[in-house]
């Protein structure tokens, strides 16, 4: 379809110079536009986790203060409430303290990693899976948000398809915004091919404006916050 | 007289069920989008970073889409680019049937209902299989989306469990909304297993970095996005932006204008298909192909106007019609169009022409709710006029054909377009044109009136004089006013006699 291309882009052209434009600004750069000052809360540390914290309770997710023993920690939540999977990524920044620290016993959830395209495993992850466990790059205090890249070792699909996403995510992690956050760490220079933010469980409002948890995404998130030296550093 | 819209709004006031259900929701919005911006200051600073980087975008909009090409192609995607509805549906099927899908999975998207996909897809045998628990209840109701965040809020769930107990009769649970919203789930959960093409809308797309940007709450659009092999994406062209970073301040005037919510619970960022055979491990998931299709269907036509630019700002919120006077009351059906509300009024006349829409114009006290709530400042009040102005200059002049000289025409899209679904509507009946013709009249007279303060002094010593006459007439005349109101009465002596008599200089 060049024509559509060609006849949008001369309309548009031939438009330009009429319209405001004109004056304003010659001709654009890449990357050029209106300077936005960065979005940034002064608060101070403790303050920000408090605030991730209450934001993201505010919508359901659950917050989980966690040390060392973590994985000890996740199996006991997820057994508690009749998880009888988990799939995990062997790769991913955790997966090996995962596997370490998970504990051997009746009522413990099997821990079943996740490998392969998700053409060979996509009934397994849709049918047999009762919770995911990523990690995320970080936490946003403002709205309460975990900010994915999904990578190889825990695909897009892990945080999504089980009913239960298990997150764990560094205290450190957290900033004030995810403006100063693409900022300072420039996202655009180079997206990955999906990032998320995620806040909360699954839910819909479609029915009488009231709040159901669970539609097509998690119906439960628990992220599991680890503070500085508790945690167990990335591989 | 009664013009089509009219007979639509006449309608839609006698639903007291829907009018109730619409009512009790906008009330609900209206409520959250005040508690979402407390602080005044904060939200005129967003608002005008929200205006200045939309201006921007539509400055600058044929080389962004150029860059937003150049990055999304780099990155692997495809991109189309589609004149009007019949283009667009084109290649969407092409693109569906080239991999053998009898299905698509489909997030919200309204440019989709624009182009009347869904018909199109069905007309050529394949199932669009709405995902978003709204969507698929009115697509089980078999109607339009009475708004364009909340499609089916137009029904109740006594209503909806109806629906859903007659399209799944082996699933019963009753009127209870979290096991109404479990059904949905347990009904897609194998859609999203098995379908292998998948199509959404896109809130923004980035030409920085050829990223396409998707809110939601459900997980049903990270499902069509991300499950199938392929997945679709259809967006109008004004829907770019320069920088990554402009989304921060567009995201959070979005959803906290359109539900007060701080952040959607996604936000997703898609900027390519699943990536293998590169240096790094294969990705392991997502889709083996994006497409991306541009469609303009009049949009640049508006684009050409310096005023009515502003059309395209939007970032459709639903802030305008959450808060509109006439959309409370008549609903999103009472619009006919598939953008309703304010947002509706300024856009669809342009869209489709004046000659087809120009009445939506008319659907507004001119309060000035939707431009105070405007996210991005679009004085929706100001271009409801300039169009009623265009409407009555175009119309009321003897025998204008369709292709009316007025810039607003010009808008409308080039008379070659397939069979969209716009074009399926009649040509104005004469009713209408009578009307347009009899009020640019009527304006002209009251203009004439006004110009000269003695014609202005005559004319209303003489109403005065013959008050009780002048009653009648308005009473008869004002009939559709005074319906359902107490016709206003002329007093014995106007004000302006009334002060002067009491010593007040009347200059």
């Amino acid at each position: 379809m060049s024509d559509a291309r060609t006849a949008i882009l001369e309309r548009l052209r031939a438009s330009g110079g009429a319209a405001a434009g004109a004056q304003l600004e010659p001709k654009p750069e890449p990357g050029s536009g209106p300077t936005v000052p960065v979005r940034r809360f002064d608060r101070s540390h403790p303050q920000l986790v408090e605030r991730f914290c209450g934001m993201l309770e505010a919508v359901r997710g659950e917050v989980y203060p966690v040390g060392a023993d973590w994985p000890a920690v996740l199996a006991r939540l997820l057994g508690e409430s009749g998880v009888e999977t988990l799939r995990y990524g062997p790769d991913g920044p955790f997966g090996a303290a995962l596997a370490d620290g998970w504990p051997a016993s009746e009522s413990t959830p099997a821990l079943v990693p996740h490998l392969g395209p998700v053409e060979d495993c996509r009934d397994a992850l849709f049918a047999e899976t009762d919770a995911g466990f990523t990690g995320c790059l970080a936490g946003v205090a403002e709205t309460g948000s975990l900010v994915l890249w999904p990578s190889p070792a825990e695909p897009r699909l892990l945080s999504l398809v089980p009913p239960v996403h298990c997150v764990l995510l560094d205290s450190a992690r957290i900033v004030p915004t995810l403006h100063g956050l693409m900022a300072d760490e420039q996202w655009h220079r180079a997206m990955p091919t999906n990032a998320l933010l995620i806040t909360g469980p699954s839910k819909s409002a479609d029915i009488e404006q009231t709040l159901a948890y669970g539609v097509h995404g998690p119906a439960r998130l628990i992220v599991l916050l680890a503070h500085g030296d508790n945690l167990i550093a990335p591989a | 007289m009664t013009t089509e819209f009219r007979e639509r709004a006449r309608r839609a006031l006698g639903r007291d069920r829907v009018r109730a259900n619409i009512r009790r929701a906008m009330d609900g919005l209206v409520l959250k989008r005040l508690a979402a911006f407390p602080d005044r200051e904060e939200l005129e600073r967003l608002r005008d970073q929200g205006q200045a980087i939309r201006d921007h975008a539509l400055a600058h909009l044929p080389d962004l889409l150029e860059q937003l090409e150049a990055r999304c192609s780099a990155n692997g995607m495809r991109v189309h680019w589609a004149e009007d509805a019949a283009e667009a549906n084109a290649i969407i099927l092409g693109i569906v049937q080239s991999h053998g899908a009898g299905a698509v999975l489909k997030g919200k998207s309204m440019v989709s209902e624009e182009i009347g996909l869904n018909a199109h897809l069905l007309r050529h045998g394949i199932e669009p299989i709405e995902t978003d628990l709204g969507e698929l209840i009115i697509q089980l109701a078999g109607e339009e989306p009475s708004h364009i965040v909340a499609p089916a809020v137009h029904k109740d769930r006594r209503e909806i469990a109806e629906l859903f107990r007659v399209h799944y009769p082996q699933e019963s649970c009753g009127e209870d909304i979290e096991r109404l919203t479990a059904l949905a789930r347990r009904v897609m959960r194998e859609r999203f297993h098995d379908t292998r093409v998948g199509l959404s809308g896109v809130n923004f797309a980035v030409a920085e970095t050829g990223t396409l940007c998707l809110i939601e709450n459900e997980g049903n659009g990270r499902m069509s996005t991300t499950a199938p092999d392929v997945h679709i994406a259809v967006t109008g062209i004004e829907k770019v932006i320069a920088r990554l970073e402009h989304l921060a301040p567009l995201l959070t005037l979005l959803t906290r204008s359109a539900t007060g919510q701080p952040v959607t619970t996604y936000v997703n960022m898609i900027s390519g298909p699943r990536r293998t055979g590169g240096d790094g491990p294969d990705e392991r998931d997502g889709p083996r192909e994006v497409h991306l299709v541009l469609l303009d269907n009049g949009r640049s036509g508006i684009h050409a106007d310096p005023e009515l630019r502003a059309t395209l700002r939007c970032i459709r919120c639903g802030a305008c019609m959450n808060h509109c006077p006439v959309y409370t009351r008549i609903g999103g059906h009472g619009y006919g169009t598939v953008y309703p509300g304010p947002l509706g009024a300024i856009l669809e006349p342009q869209l489709q022409g004046l000659h087809r829409r120009g009445e939506l114009a008319q659907a507004s006290s001119l309060c000035g709710a939707c431009a105070e709530v405007c996210p991005v400042r679009i004085p929706i009040p100001r271009l409801l006029n300039r169009l009623r102005y265009e409407h009555a200059q175009g119309r009321s002049a003897p025998a204008v054909g369709d292709a009316s000289p007025t810039a607003v025409s010009a808008g409308a899209p080039p008379p070659a377009t397939g069979p969209s679904a716009r074009s399926r509507d009649r040509a104005p009946p004469r009713r209408a044109r009578m009307r347009v013709a009899l009020q640019a009249g009527i304006w002209r007279l009251w203009a004439q009136v006004h110009a000269s303060p003695a014609r202005y002094r005559r004319l209303t010593s003489l109403a005065a004089r013959l008050h009780r006459l002048a009653d009648i007439v308005i009473a008869r005349t004002a009939v559709p006013w005074t319906r359902t109101r107490t016709p206003p009465r002329l007093a014995a002596e106007s004000l302006h006699a009334l002060a002067r008599r009491e010593g007040y200089c009347d200059e």
